[in-house]
Parts: structure tokens; sequence; C-alpha cells
């Protein structure tokens, strides 16, 4: 299968029409939500700042075949605006919970909004642009960076700033 | 009470008691495989009948820390684990022996970001590094044996901070 076909048709639907548009497609019978992730446009200097991107497939189950994909992007900035799709794609509920977690965009309409890969008392989210890249944040051990107890030498010392 | 002072009742200065427990302890390492990622495959090819960790008297890995004397972490440790990682060295009983096991767990690797922890002897006391990634079995092999050395020469005491080995 060539690039163009995985990539399907792209699709730009505004936040505010997000949720029909979704029903619309999944109504058409796109009924596999593939991945739902989001980037960050900050260097580009984009308003509104991210592209919230949802990749939803038509699959015959019967046959095992790809019938066609599509491509939605959504603009959206840091105000939680989107309308959760869990009701039409069940698996978007941890999808959801890892775009938050990694890019802080939020989903309103959904219960329970929580990380999913980080831990809870991790401060920032660290796929955006703006995310310090030495920025560390250990849940134990000490923040400057000495070693437990160990008689080594090592003398690779971990960058701690910020946090 | 160490082992130590049962046999050897106090005001009786012993001279080859830590040599002969040192040898008792190093040929019986039962091992922790605390294995989180990629090196646990060479690990495997490590503890199979091909290189035969058994030779060593390590070849009797226990899944439960207060059975172990060797917790040997196997692979990249993130800020999240890193709490259990903790809490299974706590539970393990004196005396025992941490091994990082590949470049993540020695320092991060090239893994020098937000979520991974750059060398686990920010939160364990480590007593061997092997490097590599993954280290080849010989390298572990090698490991294995330094730590031998090492259990022999200290005879298995509980770790002091300041110690180093000559």
């Amino acid at each position: 299968m060539s690039g163009a076909a995985i990539a399907g048709e792209r699709r730009d639907i505004a936040a505010a029409d997000l949720h029909d548009g979704m029903a619309a497609l999944k109504a058409e019978g796109y009924n596999v939500l593939v991945d739902l992730t989001c980037v960050d446009y900050l260097a580009l200097k984009r308003e509104p700042r991210f592209d919230v991107i949802y990749r939803v497939m038509k699959l015959d189950a019967a046959e095992g075949r790809d019938l066609g994909r599509v491509e939605v992007h959504c603009a959206v900035g840091v105000e939680p605006v989107l309308r959760s799709v869990r009701d039409l794609w069940p698996v978007a509920d941890w999808l959801e919970r890892e775009v938050w977690d990694m890019f802080g965009v939020g989903f309103i309409d959904r219960p329970d909004i929580k990380r999913l890969l980080m831990y809870e008392s991790f401060v920032g989210h660290p796929l955006r642009k703006d995310y310090p890249i030495a920025k560390r944040q250990p849940l134990i051990g000490p923040k400057s960076g000495e070693k437990a107890d160990s008689p080594s030498f090592n003398i690779l010392r971990p960058t701690v700033v910020g946090e | 009470m160490p082992l130590e002072e049962t046999i050897a009742p106090a005001g009786t200065m012993t001279t080859q008691i830590d040599a002969a427990l040192g040898w008792a302890r190093k040929y019986s390492i039962f091992q922790y495989p605390f294995v989180t990622a990629c090196c646990g495959m060479e690990f495997m090819s490590t503890a199979a009948s091909h290189y035969d960790l058994d030779r060593f008297g390590a070849g009797f890995p226990r899944f439960s820390p207060r059975q172990a004397d060797c917790l040997m972490v196997v692979g990249t440790i993130s800020h999240k684990i890193a709490p259990v990682l903790r809490r299974i060295y706590d539970q393990m009983a004196e005396p025992k022996w941490v091994i990082a096991f590949g470049v993540c767990t020695c320092t991060g690797g090239f893994y020098n970001n937000y979520s991974t922890v750059q060398g686990i002897d920010t939160i364990v006391p480590v007593d061997l590094y092997i490097p590599g990634c993954p280290p080849r079995p010989e390298t572990v092999i090698q490991g294995l044996v330094l730590l031998q050395e090492k259990i022999q020469k200290t005879g298995g005491r509980p770790r002091r901070t300041t110690e180093v080995l000559g």
C-alpha cells in the first residue's frame, strides 16, 4: 500500500464542530479510530497552537480489508474545548488521556481525565515544545543528583535543573 | 543478629570465618531479576544453558525479594517505576548486592530525558556496573565473577558507606 493511501484524505474540522464531524465519519462507516495524537506548532508561532489529529479507518472486519482512511486535523489552544469522542470509539479514552498527559490539551464531556504515562505528581506536559529539555522531576531520589550510597567512581552526573 | 556473631561469641577475634562465609556466599547467589527492558533478552541468554550462569552458583532466580541476595536491575528504569525498585531493594534481607545491568541502569544511557532515572545509583546503592547496550553474556559473566571476588573479600558484611574495595 502506498504512503498516500495509508495517510488517507485530510480534513480540517473546527474545534466547535469536532464531535459532530467525527460522528458523521462514524456514520459513514469509519469504524476504527487508528490514532489520536497531537502536534505542537509553537516554533511556527501559530495560533491556535496545537493540532489534535484523529486518524480513522474503514475496516471490513469480515474480510480484513482496509477500505479507506481519513486524517482529521483540529486546531486547538490550551483551553479544553474539544468534546471527547469516547462515546463513538471507546479506545479514545486512553488516547485522550495520553494527549492530555503529554501536551496538556484538555477534553470536555468526559469524566476522570488523568495522566496516562507520567505519575500524578509530575508538573507540566513534557512533549510541549516549551518544556525545558534538561528539566528533571524525580519521583524519588535526590534532586541534586548525588548518589544514594555508592562507592563507585561514576562521574557522569545527571543534569538536574528546574523542579 | 549477623551470622558472624552467632558463630563467634562476643570477645572472640576471628580470622577465618569471613573467608569461609565469603566462600559460601559467593557460590550461592540467589538473584532477583528486575527486568524492565530489552537487556532482559541478553539476561535470558546468559542464564540459559549456552552461557549457563549456574556454573557460577547464580543460576537460581528467586522472584521474591525476601529470598534473594542479589538484585539484578536489567533495563531502563523510569521515574515512575523507581519507587517500586527502591521498595524491592528495601525488602531484601542483608547481606544483599545490586548489579546495574546495561548502560540504562548505569547512567541512563541515551535516555537523557524527562522520564528516565539517570543511573539507578541515585536511588539504590550499586555494587557492580555492567556497561553495554546490551552487554554481551561474556561481559555479564565477567561482572558476576568480579562480584564474587567482592563477596569473598568482604565476607558478605553489610555495606558501609565509605567502603572502597581495593
